[in-house]
């Protein structure tokens, strides 16, 4: 398949899960996110698959958690006040060590807040968001083609890893159209589930739960999560860079403010100054040891992202001593995304101190 | 010489780890009963909750999911969807069905899912340490009700089995009692027949089962036994609610 086609991400993100094999799906509408249970309300029944839209975004994620424990690939998605509802089911979900996947085209808060992009998740999804001290992976799209390459890998992590996944992209990367091209899935080898629930067929019994009450159970079993999460970090890290290799400044930001901050850092190059950009594409695992390595060569860091500063917290862990690490952050707000031109002048600020 | 009476084959040979006089261990062998009626022990999925409930697997020989607080119902449906052909029930409590998984309940139920529902009713929260539930009678003492249910401010005792009836998805709704042989052998006939709802494709089915709790009620197993009679029947009436024919 080499066909272009012209799609919202939204849209994309469900063509990647059904390309993906996902074939159930649960949901509750929410702005900016709607279009992808629109889309798939009409393309699983064709394939045989299941819609139901649930009676809340409770309901979706237990449903989610029912069919997964059943072995098949399903998803479920919303925005930011709808995966504060999530947040039980999620943990519920990593406990009992459950694949699936979680869209979540974030919205600006806290609150209602409103339907402008905004990154102010970063924390919420990164840093667990449920309770009990878990983490999921967490993946962020900066374009259309990610949104529906993401998904797709999204499953296949899940699978792997025996977690839900997450995909954080904002309004903009849900919303814009662009070109898409829908490649295949790239096959991973990926573990069978001889844990999924079926019946037990005299077989032995299949038990799917995050209730450990045997003396010391539990804490091996967070022992055991910890060790998968330190497998992660070792193997799942993506980051993109551009320009870092003589960069005397990175300039780093995830999802729709990376594309906005490519923007400024290429205008930066043209007017000479040595600004190269390293985006995250993967949260988490946070690309700490690329990302690192690129602003120790640079000496500084300017951290960009549509909040009051979330991301920046684990950027400064990463590179530790080794680079100064600032901050610009724009929350959202009506038209408070920043221009090219707008990043280009904390840029040149930015430089200019290097340059002193 | 013939036997009689032997323990159903869908349940382990396991001690109960239950309060003395507590119903769930009689309720456990009326689900078991009607699973190994219909021969579905090998296919079935159950979906514990939370509470004292969520023990189902300890008891249970079968494949079992756990859901979160009140949530048994949304994954029951998950499940189903994803299975249609496996069996599918929630073994939830009061607090569980009533309270905070209202909204699961209701929906699954009117969505018609082709699951089976038993809801223990024994009027309280039983793990937590005896809290006022949904269905607490008004008048009943209770941790967190300690002048007992007050009407007027706690509002009425729920009662789920006639709830379920209205609700145009459910193909069975019932309400039994655990509290005497008589009620006891009346249970096995409903659990067997909300079961057959299921096995025979024909939809959602709902038994409320209302149960004791001695050690929350603060009673001996005969009293809390015999309060079942005395004051739950009276406000949760026996019977079949609903019974739609396929």
């Amino acid at each position: 398949m080499s066909k272009r086609l012209f799609v919202k991400g939204n849209e994309a993100a469900a063509m990647g899960a059904v390309e993906a094999g996902c074939r159930y799906y649960f949901g509750y509408p929410i702005t900016p996110q709607s279009d992808i249970p629109e889309y798939l309300s009409r393309e699983l029944p064709k394939l045989n698959g299941e819609f139901i839209q649930a009676e809340s975004e409770i309901g979706a994620i237990n449903m989610l958690l029912g069919a997964s424990a059943c072995g098949v690939r399903a998803m479920t998605s919303s925005s930011s006040p709808g995966i504060s509802l999530k947040q039980e089911g999620i943990s519920y979900m990593a406990g009992a060590e459950l694949p699936g996947v979680i869209i979540n085209i974030s919205r600006s808060g806290p609150g209602l807040g409103g339907i402008d992009a905004s990154q102010s998740d970063y924390f919420q999804s990164v840093k667990g968001g449920g309770h009990g001290g878990y983490h999921i992976p967490v993946l962020a799209p900066n374009s259309v083609q990610e949104m529906y390459d993401l998904t797709m890998h999204a499953f296949d992590l899940a699978d792997l890893y025996r977690t839900p996944v997450m995909l954080l992209g904002d309004s903009v990367i849900g919303q814009m159209k662009e070109a898409l091209v829908p490649n295949a899935r790239p096959v991973r080898e990926l573990p069978e589930k001889g844990w999924a629930v079926r019946g037990k067929s005299g077989a032995e019994q299949r038990v799917v739960k995050s209730l450990f009450l045997g003396d010391g159970e539990l804490e091996a079993h967070n022992w055991r999560l910890h060790a998968k999460y330190q497998v992660m970090k070792e193997k799942e890290c993506i980051s993109e860079e551009y320009e870092t290799a003589d960069a005397r400044l990175i300039v780093t930001g995830f999802g729709s403010v990376a594309r906005i901050a490519h923007t400024a850092v290429a205008m930066a190059r043209e007017e000479g100054m040595k600004v190269g950009l390293f985006r995250p594409v993967t949260l988490f695992p946070f690309p700490e040891k690329a990302l690192a390595e690129a602003a120790g060569r640079a000496g500084k860091v300017l951290v960009v992202e549509l909040n009051t500063g979330q991301m920046v917290e684990d950027v400064r862990l990463s590179v530790g001593a080794a680079a100064q690490v600032s901050f610009y952050g724009r929350p959202p707000g009506a038209g408070s995304l920043p221009s090219p031109e707008e990043l280009l002048e904390v840029i040149r600020k930015q430089y200019d101190d290097t340059a002193r | 010489m013939q036997q009689v009476f032997k323990r159903p084959q869908s349940l382990k040979d396991v001690q109960t780890h239950f309060c003395p006089g507590c119903h769930h261990g009689t309720i456990h062998r009326l689900v078991a009963d009607a699973m190994d009626l219909y021969g579905v022990q090998d296919k079935t999925i159950g979906v514990a909750s939370v509470g004292c409930s969520v023990f189902l697997y300890g008891y249970f020989d079968i494949d079992v999911v756990e859901a979160p607080h009140g949530r048994a119902p949304a994954v029951a449906t998950g499940v189903k969807r994803a299975k249609p052909d496996n069996f599918v029930f929630t073994y939830q409590g009061d607090g569980d069905l009533a309270a905070i998984g209202t909204a699961e309940i209701i929906h699954a139920a009117n969505r018609g899912e082709d699951i089976t529902v038993v809801f223990v009713n024994n009027t309280t929260y039983g793990m937590t340490g005896g809290q006022m539930a949904p269905t607490t009678l008004v008048g009943q003492k209770t941790s967190t009700s300690p002048y007992g249910r007050d009407k007027s401010k706690d509002g009425s005792p729920i009662r789920m089995a006639e709830l379920m009836a209205q609700l145009g998805g459910v193909a069975y709704s019932a309400r039994v009692a655990v509290d005497s042989p008589k009620h006891v052998l009346e249970a096995k006939k409903v659990m067997r027949e909300a079961f057959g709802y299921q096995a025979e494709g024909k939809g959602f089915s709902f038994v409320e089962v209302l149960s004791s709790c001695p050690t929350n009620w603060g009673m001996n197993p005969l009293k809390a036994n015999a309060r079942v009679g005395e004051e739950m029947i009276p406000y949760f009436p026996l019977g079949i609610f609903k019974k739609e024919e396929a």
